[in-house]
């Protein structure tokens, strides 16, 4: 099996990311909401502030470690409901063809054509703001990709012999496109998917940034941003710290899609024939 | 029927396993609107296959043959005509999961017949367990029998099919096939893929297991030389239409429509020797057929006639020996 | 009195790179063409046939790399010519066909100025002259109505026709030797026997040797005047082509011939048993050691499975590589 860096590196950095956020009670120094005391405003990172405190006195660290749970949520489970709405839409579409494609192909085009975060912006601002939202949001906003690479898929899949075998089988519809496409489909959805994470991430963050995601006090990386906006010259650390979260997530979560699209393929998977 | 006992019956004739009556597969080309026309695949097709036989379908492209095996196994709806598989008919009211258990279908190319995710046992054992078998011992021993039977060893179950070569996927296709123990197999160029120097252990082995299971098979092939070895009889098709149809001897001995004959000649021959008269051009556009009988065009033996009025229907020629063409019987005196 | 030969190779050897390891692809492969003669080379996949072809040409490409051996054409040695020595040399004196010419043909491109270009590429003709010239090669490839033809594009044009057109391609300027690969495995059988009829005729006409492959050894035999047979890599049989099938001398060859259900045999002998060959055919990566075709080999003794078999020359110019032949 071809390890490349990429995948290395990436899964590395996506592994410290996740443990950051799962032994974030742990890890951390101070509750990120609660403990805010204004004597220790805008505190420069040393001594028992690692990364300094924010304009509230909250300690940067540990709201660092605690935003990396919600990115994590966000990621993972919005990109979780856009695969699955896309490989659902995508696959039907490209395996039965016909005006249920016609209709597919259409919605994609219309959803391709207004940018995601726009979309997601202007669902955010109906919904409550929100992590349950914000995951609806961005999970219904994102899966025209997925759907286009699932239909392609499918497209190209369904004329090789084992296909028509199982047709010839007896097997149903459903059955085949689960049991025979599915399968031959997974390596490029799953590249896609965890790209995709990365993507969701950045979302996050801009519309939290912008007071559409996560509201403050809670600590999203892209609310900490939102807050530092005063203080970017006074006290940089406010910013620097989630600015690099974010910047390390979403670089590790890209290289670790391109590592795994390296190994993913058939002949790959089972070393050298 | 039969009363009691004292009529000595002759030997009954094998009986009918599959026919199909006045096929034709029209297939809508061109816009939704204007410029909508229809591209007749098959045109109007006989056929009858009996039991234990081997019938040799031969054409080139554009004969529609492919188009014909699709019907049959109930993938192509027809535009007219029918098909009787085992006297139930094969269309919209056939169940697909009995339609399975009767006829199944070999594939030309190995290396895309099989899914690259399953192992051999999932790949045999899946269709075993849809058609109702739940006992996982059952399963596993008719996995290892049909192994057998096609010539790998049990321990090939566990492999994925980027393990073998060209001839053992075949031979998985095949396995496949007659898993479900059907009555008739299709067998669409079912050595083209392979390499030459082992196409003799397939056809050996598909030969072997028609006698062993009792099998009939409707060949499709383009390899003349395979058609004459496997088939008991043959029909060969032009432009979505059959044009004579005969046992294997009778049409690789005294073939009587010109194009047949042409087929027949084209076929180098390792010895230099020369096997008949040749056709030139090429087949035409099944959109926009030549007028009259669509061979004309080619034949060596064409007369006004022929362009002027469509060939017959198959008319016999002699016992079980039918030609579609207008000077069939002149030409053969 | 001998002619020399129109193209003389000898000791030829291909290279395969893979991964961190170099596998010989085709080696000792040595034959002549004589002056206006057709030699056809057959085997199956993976023996090198094709490669072999591309060598001679020229046009082998990472990972293949021609590593050995003398190409002799015309007494002159071609095969270390720098690149622009040999693209004058294609197409005027060595000329190629493939087996699949749609993607041999430039699709945005009319069919009569790719034959033009050659006239203009290789004999400084003018566009004018030369895409006269380009009907008339349209014509002498038994295209009907030539000057329409000319102007279709290659997806307009059938099978047949698209193959017809790259012959006429190749043969424009006359060259002295064309290779063509597998030219009819792609088409109808009936367009086959035409294809096959019109290289021959052609060829003939002009005087052009043509270095036949095909799988197919049926057909070989009946279109070449003598025959090479490939296996791994090597050549292991040279016979003149009505020997092949009569007297085969190696395993190889004697297997195929009985192995294949040739027409009109059935009906002198009734139905036999197809005598079959064992085993699969070797890729690069796993030539068996000593004689490359022992594992499968009826005959096969100790001395085969650590000896690989050197020529040994056949009655009537012919050469065959086997300890057991015969």
């Amino acid at each position: 099996m071809r390890i490349g860096a990429n995948l290395v590196i990436g899964g590395t950095l996506f592994a410290l990311v996740v443990i950051a956020g799962v032994l974030a009670p742990w890890l951390a120094h101070t509750d990120p909401v609660m403990d805010a005391n204004l004597m220790n405003a805008e505190e420069p990172p040393g001594g028992a502030f690692w990364f300094g405190t924010d304009a509230q006195g909250r300690d940067i660290y540990s709201r660092v470690l605690y935003g990396a749970r919600i990115s994590l949520t966000v990621g993972i489970v919005s990109q979780l409901i856009n695969t699955v709405i896309g490989v659902c839409l995508g696959l039907s579409a490209g395996y039965w063809g016909g005006w249920w494609d016609d209709f597919v192909s259409g919605l994609t085009n219309l959803v391709l054509a207004i940018p995601s975060l726009i979309f997601a912006l202007a669902l955010m601002a109906i919904l409550t703001p929100g992590l349950t939202s914000l995951l609806i949001a961005l999970g219904l906003t994102n899966w025209s990709f997925t759907c286009r690479l699932a239909r392609a898929s499918a497209l190209s899949l369904k004329s090789q012999g084992y296909v028509q075998a199982a047709k010839v089988l007896g097997y149903g519809d459903v059955r085949i496109m689960v049991t025979q496409l599915l399968p031959n489909m997974l390596g490029p959805i799953i590249v896609i998917g965890t790209l995709g994470m990365g993507g969701a991430v950045l979302a996050e963050a801009a519309l939290s940034f912008l007071g559409l995601g996560i509201r403050p006090p809670f600590p999203s990386w892209g609310s900490m941003l939102s807050d530092a906006r005063d203080q970017i010259t006074t006290a940089p650390w406010i910013s620097i710290f989630p600015g690099l979260a974010i910047f390390i997530t979403v670089l590790g979560l890209n290289l670790l899609g391109d590592g795994l699209r390296d190994i993913l393929d058939p002949q790959g998977r089972a070393g050298k024939a | 029927m039969g009363s009691c006992g004292a009529i000595i019956m002759a030997e009954p004739a094998p009986e009918t396993i599959l026919k199909v009556e006045d096929l034709a597969v029209h297939f809508p080309v061109g816009g939704y609107f204007r410029g909508r026309r229809s591209l007749p695949a098959v045109d109007g097709v006989d056929l009858e296959l009996k039991k234990g036989e081997c019938l040799g379908v031969v054409g080139e492209s554009g004969c529609g043959k492919s188009t014909l095996a699709l019907s049959i196994l109930g993938l192509q709806a027809p535009t007219r005509g029918r098909i009787l598989l085992d006297g139930h008919e094969v269309g919209a009211g056939m169940d697909r999961m009995a339609r399975a258990r009767i006829a199944q279908l070999v594939f030309q190319d190995p290396y895309s017949s099989l899914n690259p995710r399953q192992t051999v046992r999932a790949t045999l054992a899946t269709p075993l367990r849809l058609h109702g078998m739940t006992d996982d011992g059952e399963i596993d021993a008719r996995i290892a029998a049909m192994l057998a039977q096609v010539g790998l060893r049990p321990e090939h179950a566990a492999r994925y099919p980027h393990e073998f070569s060209g001839g053992q996927r075949q031979r998985i296709g095949i396995a496949r096939a007659l898993i479900l123990r059907p009555k008739v197999v299709l067998l669409d160029e079912p050595v083209s893929a392979l390499d030459v120097s082992i196409r003799a252990q397939i056809i050996n082995l598909l030969l072997e297991l028609k006698d062993a299971f009792r099998l009939s098979y409707i060949m499709i092939s383009h390899d003349l030389g395979v058609v004459e070895h496997m088939s008991d009889r043959v029909a060969v098709m032009y432009l979505g239409r059959v044009v004579e149809t005969g046992p294997w001897e009778t049409i690789f001995t005294r073939p009587r429509h010109p194009y047949t004959r042409a087929l027949i000649a084209a076929i180098p021959d390792p010895f230099g020797r020369t096997r008949g008269v040749k056709v030139t051009g090429e087949v035409p556009n099944p959109l926009d057929p030549p007028t009259g009988c669509s061979f004309h065009p080619r034949c060596p033996e064409a007369r006004a006639i022929c362009r002027e009025r469509p060939a017959p229907g198959l008319e016999a020629l002699g016992a079980d020996h039918l030609v579609r063409c207008r000077r069939a019987a002149e030409l053969a005196a | 009195m001998s002619a020399a030969p129109l193209l003389q190779v000898d000791d030829l050897r291909i290279d395969l790179a893979l991964g961190d390891e170099r596998f010989a692809a085709v080696q000792d492969v040595s034959f002549s063409i004589g002056r206006g003669e057709t030699f056809g080379l057959v085997g199956e996949s993976g023996c090198g046939k094709s490669i072999t072809a591309l060598a001679l040409i020229g046009l082998l490409r990472p990972p293949l790399r021609l590593a050995g051996g003398t190409v002799r054409l015309d007494g002159r040695e071609i095969q270390s010519l720098r690149a622009a020595e040999m693209r004058r040399l294609r197409g005027k004196r060595i000329s190629m066909i493939f087996q699949e010419p749609m993607t041999a043909l430039n699709p945005v491109s009319p069919v009569g100025r790719q034959i033009a270009e050659m006239f203009v590429l290789h004999e400084g003709a003018t566009w004018q002259e030369a895409e006269r010239r380009a009907v008339e090669a349209l014509a002498s490839v038994r295209v009907a109505a030539p000057e329409r033809r000319a102007k279709d594009y290659p997806h307009q044009l059938s099978g047949g026709m698209r193959q017809r057109v790259m012959i006429a391609i190749a043969l424009a300027c006359s060259p002295d030797l064309l290779l063509a690969d597998e030219p009819t495995t792609a088409l109808d059988v009936t367009v086959q026997a035409e294809i096959l009829d019109l290289v021959r005729d052609l060829c003939a006409a002009k005087g052009t040797a043509v270095l036949m492959i095909s799988h197919d050894l049926g057909l070989i035999a009946n279109a070449c005047r003598r025959v090479g047979v490939m296996y791994a890599g090597r050549i292991v049989e040279t016979r003149a082509a009505e020997e092949v099938f009569r007297a085969p001398s190696h395993p190889y060859t004697s297997g195929l011939v009985a192995s294949l259900p040739l027409l009109g045999a059935r009906a002198k002998e009734g139905r036999r048993r197809l005598k079959e060959i064992a085993g699969v055919v070797p890729s690069v990566a796993g030539f068996p050691h000593g004689c490359r075709f022992h594992p499968r080999c009826g005959r096969a003794s100790d001395l085969c499975r650590e000896d690989d078999p050197g020529p040994t020359p056949l009655p009537g110019d012919g050469l065959v590589r086997c300890h057991h032949h015969g």
